[in-house]
């Protein structure tokens, strides 16, 4: 039998709870990995030398992936019954391989009419955020179910 | 010279019209992603993702949660109608996208070569089940002026990507907003620069102290490893931040004692925002009871912010952040019995 982990309810979360941060070691596998997995097949995101030529140090992670990783980090905490409602970003500071992305996030909003929550998220990297925005998730209802 | 300098600035402006008038212009036609919705790339994704929710691989979780079936990540919608592998080996323009297609000459003959995405906004109105097959259309919605960006200079194209399903039911909306910008000229290759000064790699240096007449001792002090107290002349009592003046007796003499180190754990804060890029996050930052009974803000260093507590005993430590500036810092003190 599949036990499903547990989601959080609308009711017990409360504006200005953390999440508990997540690292991310940004490995050049991960950065390849990632870009065609979603299909993504700009030099950029897998070719150093032509990622150069276009004006980077490297190759540097691309925003699909961004948008995964801050649907993982918010879901993950809300739990497999949360649904996703928006995802909103800005990218800043590129993710380049060899570094450390920490995403860290808090309760911003809520909003009883539909029981979504709005999260805060950041992603940091060594030269500053990459990665800042809101993803929206609707809770199940209830008190409880931890 | 005049008529040059018309001409040119009539091809600019020329330009400008031609580029503005995308705005509000369909880039492609509703275009079907290549594969309907399917487990095997929803588990690429996850797996490379890192993504362990079971709903997007699992039935039984699926149907734990109340859905009808695994979901793909609300994030992947993008990928489902990615032109992937075939659109950059062949640079044969697919149906349907004539408008982007011209819009990439455009900015190419403008200069603008290089594209990085810099802001995603996506709207779902529901999430996708295995057996969906998605369709996207994009329409401009504005193309900015010419900005100077920190990769160079370039224009911010901003579209509207609405992805709609087999039956032109619209299952998500995004605002997509790339740079599409001149790489600046790759730079010679650097000399070889001498032995740097001794500071962590890109990691910058800790704000500098507001040192003055009244406090500079206490640096000076940290500076040689010594933990100073200002003690007033006149009655003795110990003050801490420094000042001028005995805040008991209102003598303006002092002296100092160099603090044993002992100390407890009055209360303390972690800081995980704002991010300072001199500091390692989350950071640990306490106000620190001496056992010569004054207090100063101090950061904690090896343990782990679960096991701090409130009466904690810490002995004092020392951090060389870089070579004009030392600071006490405090870690656990061992207990006799480990």
């Amino acid at each position: 039998m599949t036990t499903t982990p547990p989601t959080r309810t609308y009711d017990e979360v409360r504006i200005g709870d953390p999440l508990p941060d997540l690292v991310i070691p940004l490995t050049r596998t991960l950065i390849v990995a990632t870009a065609l997995a979603s299909r993504d097949y700009q030099d950029v995101h897998h070719d150093p030398e032509l990622a150069r030529q276009r004006g980077s140090k490297d190759i540097f992670m691309n925003i699909l992936t961004s948008n995964g990783l801050v649907d993982r980090y918010v879901t993950s905490w809300a739990g497999p019954a949360a649904t996703v409602k928006a995802i909103r970003i800005r990218l800043g500071a590129p993710n380049h391989p060899g570094d450390t992305m920490v995403l860290s996030g808090e309760v911003a909003a809520k909003r009883d009419d539909d029981r979504c929550v709005d999260i805060s998220v950041t992603g940091t990297n060594s030269l500053g955020a990459h990665v800042t925005g809101t993803v929206s998730v609707r809770l199940p209802q209830g008190v409880t179910s931890r | 010279m005049k008529g040059v300098a018309d001409a040119d600035h009539a091809g600019r402006s020329d330009y400008e019209e031609r580029l503005q008038a995308f705005v509000g212009r369909e880039l492609n036609a509703r275009t079907p992603g290549p594969d309907p919705v399917n487990q095997p790339m929803i588990r690429h994704w996850t797996a490379a993702m890192g993504d362990a929710n079971p709903v997007y691989t699992d039935t039984e979780a699926a149907h734990a949660t109340g859905r009808p079936g695994v979901v793909a990540p609300a994030s992947m919608i993008q990928a489902w109608t990615m032109r992937g592998y075939g659109a950059s080996a062949v640079s044969a323009s697919a149906p349907g996208r004539r408008g982007f297609d011209e819009l990439l000459e455009l900015l190419d003959a403008g200069g603008y070569t290089s594209v990085v995405a810099t802001d995603s906004e996506f709207e779902f109105v529901r999430e996708l089940v295995v057996g969906d097959h998605v369709a996207v259309c994009e329409v401009v919605e504005s193309i900015s002026a010419e900005k100077r960006t920190g990769l160079g200079t370039g224009r911010f194209v901003t579209t509207l990507k609405t992805y709609s399903d087999q039956d032109g039911e619209t299952v998500a909306t995004q605002r997509w907003r790339t740079l599409r910008f001149r790489p600046p000229e790759p730079e010679p290759e650097p000399e070889p620069e001498p032995e740097p000064a001794r500071v962590p790699e890109s990691r910058s240096l800790r704000p500098r102290p507001a040192v003055n007449r009244d406090n500079a001792f206490w640096f000076e002090g940290a500076r040689e490893h010594r933990l100073l107290v200002q003690r007033c002349a006149a009655c003795s009592v110990l003050r801490h931040p420094p000042g001028p003046c005995c805040p008991e007796c209102g003598s303006l003499a002092w002296d100092t004692v160099e603090a044993s180190g002992r100390a407890q754990v009055y209360s303390f804060v972690v800081n995980h925002h704002p991010r300072h890029p001199a500091f390692e996050f989350p950071h640990l930052i306490a106000v620190v009871a001496l056992e010569e009974g004054t207090r100063l803000i101090a950061g904690l260093t090896g343990v782990a912010i679960e096991d701090v507590a409130i009466g904690m005993p810490l002995i004092l430590d020392w951090l060389d952040a870089d070579p004009d500036l030392s600071l006490p810092v405090f870690r656990p003190a061992a207990t006799e019995t480990n």
